[in-house]
């Protein structure tokens, strides 16, 4: 009876958490599920641009679009004039440094080193008309480009060398009747290609991001979700959510991975834990350039190398270039493992003219961030690694001319001069040159916050939590259980551990030993040795002999 | 004479100790980084199921010693200590008797007592206490992480595998002592049935040896 009550209660209990189990599945979406739910859906457009009378006109310039564009969108152009993709810069309090106004207009970095004198070329990117050299007007609404954001034809594209003005190709109505939200491909246009080609600065921005699979990157891949850009990186009048530490410095307005997934996304609570020192993109971006190289070494010390005095080019493997005259000698990487820093949020910069300690590679920008500063993370960044040219006697870094807009201006593209290219250069930022240069080593950090793998190809923990060749084992600073140990400690420990065993091993050995020499001198002490019966007949013997054998035993 | 020595409480509280102290040893080390058996992530998990395990016995435990008053049994004594250490050390290797006699009311020789009391007032304790603090040194809570402000992990992690290390050396030796019973293996035989034949009236006794 007793037996039969018992196997209905577990039979009872096992039916009630099967059906619980069931009925949690059904009904209760995860938070992943929910938000899945929420991005899939698309609003389209509200309106039909290509029904403007406004648009149907035959736009001769650029910016006569512009005026068509805040003829209704009134006050759209005094937003974008408030904003970094047309300033260039911002107001920025760096560590270190104080106030500052910095941005792509007065920084450098170690890939194209510098805007200034370099306008016609990288400006190109500037979401602006005509920003041919350092005294373009910011200040004229008509210069904004409304379309290089909101061109949803795809046929939009701004001229090489052009400053930012269009490719005389665009037929600038028809792009101007199929506007809409900003996709892909109007970001990527100069957020992959920046650097002069395909993923060469980010690493994890790149043309491939406009049509992969998830596993490339698990929100924007075409077979899952299809998540545009500006699903993240939202914005407020114009003003973009988003940070790239090669150009900012504060611990502001950045996209958080938290405010959709919440600081504590897992269901294991270990897991959770590590939210408080690991960024979301430790774990979740195993590698970066998961499809086309990106470059990881640029030596600018090589360049000018020319065959019959014209500029060659040298490719790899894969089409990528390993040395251009005008620019040197490059390597590249797929798939590559990142590196590990603690970052805040904040950041500072070599700013033009900073003096530099040629014998140490130079730091473009330095992210700051400890174990102990609670606003730390660690997180996976890509280091450019490059070789720049400086200044040997003044100590700085130059910002050399490289794009010709006449001939005979100094530009190293064209001439491959570097002395003329450094005078010409330094005279526009307004800086002395001595005449003399070098080349130095620099890093530039650039976190990875993009490629985003799907869960199965999510860190494991033995990548970190390991004695050697962790992801983690240049990030110091605490102590990592499984990478790090205290050398006395385990030394004193296995000591203890041998001299333990050692100690009973011996200890037992002097007792068999003991035992059996006892035995023996009984044995020889008896006249007639009855093998066999003479130890149950000796109660003293047998207890001893009792540690050789267990048939010995007795009471 | 037979005894019943060690009750039913007191024998399975002591084999789930010792599978557990293993286990924790052996999830422990990996974790460490010193052995891979398991993989870290099931080892931590293991590690922590385990832990609970060891800390919900030692509840238990700690219940019946004090309501059973066996905690007595460890209180250590001066009496008869070096006579122990010496029958040890000496004594046992020229077939001596056992200095101490073991009753069911005094299963403890003077050097077991203190390194008995030593295993449940230090060991244990630092164990327990800083295992508890590698766990929650920082913890999720609903809306936010909330760290327990100790710095970092070094030291408890450090006071942690000392406190294994030292744990280890008494399993070892523990072990072995076990054979030093009555016979090779009474001690092992008492601790699986609870009954041992202890010596009534030893005409061996410390008093006839000495």
């Amino acid at each position: 009876m007793r037996k039969i009550l018992f196997g209905l209660l577990v039979l009872g209990v096992a039916a009630a958490l099967i059906v619980g189990e069931l009925h949690t599945k059904s009904t209760e979406q995860t938070p992943l599920e929910k938000l899945s739910r929420q991005y899939a859906r698309r609003a389209g457009p509200s309106v039909d641009h290509t029904k403007f009378a406004q648009l149907q006109a035959r736009f001769k310039k650029p910016q006569e679009v512009t005026s068509a564009c805040i003829a209704c969108h009134n006050g759209r152009d005094e937003e974008v004039m408030r904003s970094s993709h047309w300033n260039w810069e911002r107001t920025e309090y760096i560590p270190g440094q104080g106030i500052r106004s910095v941005g792509k207009k007065n920084l450098v970095n170690n890939f194209c080193i510098g805007v200034t004198g370099n306008e016609p070329s990288c400006n190109r990117c500037h979401a602006g008309y005509g920003y041919a050299e350092a005294s373009f007007d910011f200040t004229n609404p008509l210069n904004v480009d409304c379309l290089s954001c909101h061109d949803n034809s795809g046929e939009y594209t701004k001229a090489a060398g052009g400053a930012g003005m269009p490719d005389p190709s665009v037929d600038l109505a028809r792009v101007a009747q199929r506007v809409g939200k900003p996709q892909r491909l109007n970001c990527g246009t100069c957020h992959f290609l920046g650097g002069g080609g395909n993923n060469v600065k980010h690493g994890d921005l790149e043309t491939a991001l406009l049509d992969s699979p998830k596993t490339v990157d698990v929100h924007m891949g075409t077979d899952g979700l299809d998540m545009e850009c500006v699903d993240c990186h939202t914005a407020s009048k114009h003003q973009m959510l988003g940070k790239m530490y090669s150009v900012s410095s504060m611990n502001r307005n950045r996209v958080e991975c938290e405010t959709c997934h919440s600081t504590l996304p897992h269901a294991d609570g270990v897991l959770n834990s590590h939210t408080l020192k690991v960024a979301c993109q430790t774990c979740h971006i195993p590698v970066y350039a998961k499809v086309n190289p990106t470059k990881l070494t640029w030596d600018w010390s090589t360049a000018g190398r020319l065959q019959d005095g014209k500029p060659i080019e040298e490719k790899g493997p894969h089409g990528e270039d390993t040395y251009l005259s005008i620019k040197g000698s490059f390597t590249w990487g797929t798939n590559v493992k990142p590196e590990y820093i603690w970052f805040n949020g904040t950041a500072s910069h070599y700013l033009i003219g900073d003096r530099i300690d040629p014998s140490r590679p130079v730091k473009i920008n330095t992210l700051h961030g400890s174990y102990d500063d609670p606003d730390a993370k660690i997180y996976p960044v890509k280091i450019h690694r490059g070789k720049q040219i400086y200044d040997a006697e003044y100590r700085y870094l130059i910002q050399p001319k490289l794009v010709s807009t006449v001939p005979g201006d100094g530009g190293y593209w064209t001439e491959f001069d570097w002395p003329k290219a450094n005078e010409e250069g330094m005279r526009l930022v307004g800086l002395p040159y001595s005449g003399k240069y070098g080349f130095v080593e620099t890093e530039m950090t650039w976190p990875v916050n993009h490629m985003v793998s799907p869960t199965s190809q999510t860190v494991g923990c033995n990548e970190c939590h390991t004695r050697k060749n962790g992801r983690l084992a240049a990030v110091g600073g605490f102590y990592l259980p499984g990478r790090d140990r205290n050398g006395p400690v385990d030394a004193a420990g296995v000591g203890l551990l041998a001299a333990t065993l050692a100690g009973v091993c011996l200890h037992g050995a002097g007792r068999a030993v003991a035992a059996r020499r006892k035995r023996r001198a009984m044995l020889d002490a008896r006249p007639e040795p009855a093998p066999g019966a003479a130890l149950d007949a000796q109660p003293e013997a047998a207890a001893d002999a009792a540690s050789e054998t267990e048939g010995t035993e007795r009471s | 004479m037979r005894h019943y020595v060690y009750g039913g409480f007191e024998r399975f509280w002591h084999w789930a100790q010792a599978v557990l102290i293993l286990f924790l040893a052996l999830t422990g080390f990996e974790i460490h980084g010193s052995i891979h058996f398991f993989g870290f992530e099931q080892a931590v998990a293991y590690h922590s199921t385990a832990a609970y395990a060891l800390m919900v016995l030692i509840a238990f435990a700690g219940f019946w010693h004090l309501t059973t008053g066996e905690w007595r049994q460890y209180v250590p004594t001066r009496e008869n200590l070096l006579k122990q250490a010496d029958y040890y050390l000496s004594g046992i290797f020229r077939g001596a008797p056992h200095p101490t006699k073991k009753t069911p009311l005094s299963k403890l020789n003077p050097l077991q007592k203190l390194v008995y009391a030593g295993l449940k007032t230090f060991l244990i304790p630092l164990m327990v206490g800083s295992g508890l603090v590698y766990m929650f040194y920082r913890y999720p809570q609903r809306y936010s992480v909330v760290s327990l402000k100790v710095g970092g992990l070094e030291w408890v992690a450090i006071a942690h595998t000392a406190g294994a290390f030292l744990l280890l050396a008494f399993v070892i030796t523990h072990l072995y002592l076990i054979t030093t019973g009555q016979t090779l293996t009474s001690n092992l035989k008492a601790m699986i049935t609870g009954y041992e034949d202890l010596p009534d009236e030893d005409p061996h006794g410390p008093a006839a040896s000495a």
